[in-house]
């Protein structure tokens, strides 16, 4: 609406620093508000979110009596919630300040200094006019369940869980794998200090199984999530193990009574490196400690036809249920985590590395499954006929800075490339070679280990490998040995290098399903797939959807240490919700002005959330306040415009177009 | 009170864009467009709104009515409204839209749908850049007079005042 006479606004322009202010004619901006109807005063400040900046606001507020504030400077997604809490301390009512954002919408996409100012003043009119026309609104807000879902077991999912339940708070921890540990528990050590991955994690995973305030769903998946902020509703399908957690003891004597006497089939922890039996253990220090039985290779469940020696061998622990089915659980929760973590890419497609053709080519996971005491050749680096390779190549940035597959850097390969090489050579004392295009080590101790590594007699090659093939043989036969063709772009030649084992220095991609997921708790995803968080640096473990977090590689390629300081962080975010008792909820919801409702039920279809019913005796919809997440959909849907948005009326958009058309 | 943008002769013709986007994807996505620092046409006038759902066809009238040359509406690509489902609402209504448009001879290709995800700062640009474009193409919007503008608009005055 066009300002009354009652109107005091107060625009506020916001150089913020050379960002604005270099581009737009700040001055000019301010001295055009002045002009605008119901405006009192207009200032220019070098940063507005400042301490001095929102002082100059609640100051004027209160020696000025301003009952309006425009603040004209960055996006609301960052900080209008900065501004209304200035005015709320000065005596306003937040709901009275509106910002226009000719910072990441201007200043920052327009070269013309001039076309910059003009749609500025568009923006700040349309600010100005809408504003005239807000009304106060009550703050809302609902009780949170105090109880956290963390999907994903996880280092991430670990770490937060025992922060949570080390605070007294209940964690429900779900784990899609028969056991928790994540990638770490792959791993034999870790860089750049090369603790044994084990030793520093399945001390944290037993904590986890043994803690009172967590219950840890593994074998597990969430399958649908209702309800609203504070308070969801979470249903856990929990796969059928065919062995009962509570009565199993975990001797694994079933194991070796199978009627498969030897393992026959992949073992997916494993990379499929060493084989298992139908009923398994993925690792000897699974947690739980229980092993689970595979339907697929299972001959009773299969064929329906088995001797059953495993659930002889149980005996009177009567652990085996062959007739059980997926079980939903259902769980109240009041904060989410999403740490479902990453997968390693596969180098399949690219075919110039031979994998999945040639016998000797690795990726990277199977060779640290190879590295590890517990795996398939319990920590010897053997080439697949059993022998010890003599030359080992690495090839780095496998899927990672490659337009054809991932543009991002995945972080972590230099420095496990690097853990890799010591490993390998001090394992085998074969001669190693990196092939790289830029190392990188930027962390605590990283370049030191870098240093360590070139000390111990490890090559670096500055190339991409442009291909590999199997070297002939002696009498022409098909050799094992590989050659691989580099451009060695530091000695400016292209060098043939004989290799028996390749490496290739896999990236870390998003999960397979994190649309799936992204979908069901409603976050958004960067463009390369990694769930986004709300501000790169402000927010970082925070979701657009108030209550739910991120942890760990989900949200991006991260090493163990940055994941675990996420993770205490997604911890502390959650805490903080959960003690604070209730969360704020968004005030722009809608609401029905029963004179105008004609009661014809058009918009009982639009909600997505059933909010809107129909009074009967009335003949009006009702909306439920507490269900209304503020789409708006309703309120354009209404045929009689009976149906009303908070801070999103109609006028309040009419407004804007007005400010926009009619003022510059 | 400017005239640097107003859209007189056709070589400065500079189209002026309203643009409503949602505030989960192409609110964020133009954020996204800023914080990157992709240089885009200064033609648009962005309204953020909850939900593309949220769009009554009305806002698209009004726009044209009080001089805009083209309307733009951003939403979250099908299957990934924040709010389940509002960006097919606003489809369905636009689709509508666009067909009474030629009727009151305003080209159709005026106003443009488009699904642009948080993460789409540089589809916000190229949509922007062609937007431009082919509204300068098409020229300016020339209806009939209209009554002045602090004479409440009629179609605005009717929701719930």
């Amino acid at each position: 609406m066009i300002a009354t006479d009652e109107s005091r606004i107060g625009v506020y322009v916001c150089h913020c620093g050379t960002n604005i202010a270099g581009v737009v004619n700040v001055e000019e901006l301010a001295a055009f508000a002045r002009e605008l109807p119901g405006v009192v005063l207009a200032k220019e400040y070098k940063y507005m979110c400042s301490d001095p900046g929102q002082e100059m606001i609640k100051r004027d507020i209160a020696e000025q009596g301003l009952n309006r504030v425009v603040v004209t400077a960055c996006s609301p997604l960052l900080h209008e919630k900065t501004f209304r809490h200035a005015a709320e301390e000065a005596g306003l009512n937040p709901f009275l300040v509106q910002m226009a954002n000719i910072r990441e919408h201007v200043a920052w996409v327009t070269s013309d200094a001039d076309l910059a100012t003009a749609k500025a003043k568009a923006q700040l009119a349309a600010a100005v006019r809408r504003v005239s026309g807000h009304e106060s609104l009550d703050r809302q807000f609902v009780n949170i369940t105090p109880r956290v879902l963390i999907v994903g077991g996880g280092i991430a999912g670990i770490h937060a869980a025992l922060t949570i339940a080390n605070a007294g708070k209940e964690v429900i921890l779900v784990e899609r794998e028969p056991t928790i540990g994540g990638h770490m528990a792959m791993f034999d050590k870790t860089f750049p200090t090369l603790d044994c991955a084990a030793c520093i994690l399945t001390p944290k995973m037993t904590t986890v199984k043994d803690h009172p305030n967590i219950k840890m769903l593994t074998h597990s998946e969430v399958d649908e999530v209702s309800g609203s902020v504070g308070n969801l509703k979470v249903k856990v399908r929990r796969h059928a193990r065919f062995i009962d957690e509570e009565k199993c003891v975990g001797c694994m004597q079933c194991i070796d009574a199978c009627v498969f006497k030897k393992p026959k089939f992949p073992n997916e922890f494993d990379q499929g490196l060493a084989l298992r039996k139908p009923v398994y253990m993925p690792f000897p220090q699974a947690v739980p400690p229980v092993p689970i039985v595979d339907p697929e290779t299972c001959l009773l469940l299969s064929v329906g036809k088995c001797k059953q020696t495993c659930v002889e061998a149980c005996g009177d622990r009567e652990a085996f249920d062959f007739d059980q089915q997926d079980q939903i659980e259902e769980h109240e929760v009041g904060v989410v985590i999403v740490a479902t973590g990453f997968q390693g890419f596969d180098p399949t497609p690219m075919l110039q590395y031979g994998y999945g053709k040639y016998d000797n080519v690795y990726a990277a996971l199977e060779v640290e499954r190879l590295l590890n005491a517990a795996g398939p050749t319990e920590g010897k680096v053997l080439l697949r006929d059993g022998s010890t390779p003599k030359r080992v190549g690495i090839v780095h940035c496998i899927g990672s800075r490659d337009k054809n597959h991932h543009e991002y850097c995945s972080r972590v390969c230099c420095m496990y490339s690097l853990k890799l090489a010591h490993l390998v050579r001090d394992k085998t004392g074969a001669e190693v070679y990196n092939f790289y295009i830029d190392i990188r080590t930027p962390g605590k101790g990283f370049e030191e280990f870098y240093e360590r590594v070139q000390r111990e007699g490890v090559n670096f090659i500055r190339g991409k490998v442009g291909e590999v093939r199997r070297a002939s043989g002696d009498n022409g036969e098909q050799s094992q040995e590989l050659v691989v063709t580099v451009d060695d772009t530091l000695r400016d030649e292209i060098r043939e290098i004989p290799l028996d084992m390749l490496i290739l220095a896999q990236a870390l991609e998003p999960r397979d399903n994190s649309n799936d997921v992204r979908r069901m708790f409603n976050m958004s995803c960067s463009t390369e797939g990694f769930f986004l968080e709300k501000h790169p640096k402000l927010a970082p473990v925070n979701t657009v959807n108030d209550g739910v977090l991120l942890a760990g590689a989900c949200q991006s390629p991260k090493d163990i240490p940055d994941t675990v300081a996420q993770a205490g962080a997604a911890a502390g975010e959650a805490l903080a919700l959960i003690d604070c008792g209730r969360v704020e909820l968004e005030p722009n919801t809608a609401f029905v002005d029963e004179e105008l409702c004609s009661g014809c039920k058009t918009c009982l279809g639009l909600c997505p959330y059933n909010a809107i019913s129909r009074e009967e005796e009335k003949n009006v919809a009702v909306i439920d306040g507490a269900l209304c997440k503020g789409c708006g959909t309703c309120v354009a849907g209404c045929p009689s415009g009976a149906i009303i948005q908070h801070l999103f009326t109609d006028e309040q958009i009419y407004d804007e177009i007005e400010g926009i058309m009619h003022y510059v | 009170m400017s005239d640097e943008t107003s859209p007189e002769t056709a070589e400065s013709f500079q189209p002026r864009i309203v643009a409503f986007f949602c505030n989960w994807c192409t609110y964020t996505a133009s954020d996204l467009a800023g914080v990157s620092r992709m240089v885009y046409p200064p033609n648009t006038r962005v309204i953020r709104i909850m939900c593309s759902g949220r769009l009554d066809p009305q806002f698209v009238l009004s726009a044209f009515r009080q001089g805009a040359d083209g309307v733009l509406i951003g939403g979250c690509h099908p299957g990934d409204c924040h709010y389940q489902e509002g960006n097919y609402k606003c489809l369905r209504r636009i689709e509508l839209l666009k067909s009474l448009l030629d009727q009151m001879g305003i080209e159709p290709d005026r106003l443009r749908l488009e699904w642009i995800s948080a993460s789409e700062g540089d589809v916000l640009r190229d949509v922007t850049h062609d937007m431009v474009a082919k509204i300068k193409e098409l020229g300016p919007l020339h209806l009939e007079p209209v009554p002045q503008p602090d004479a409440q608009p009629a179609m605005a005055g009717d929701e719930g005042a």
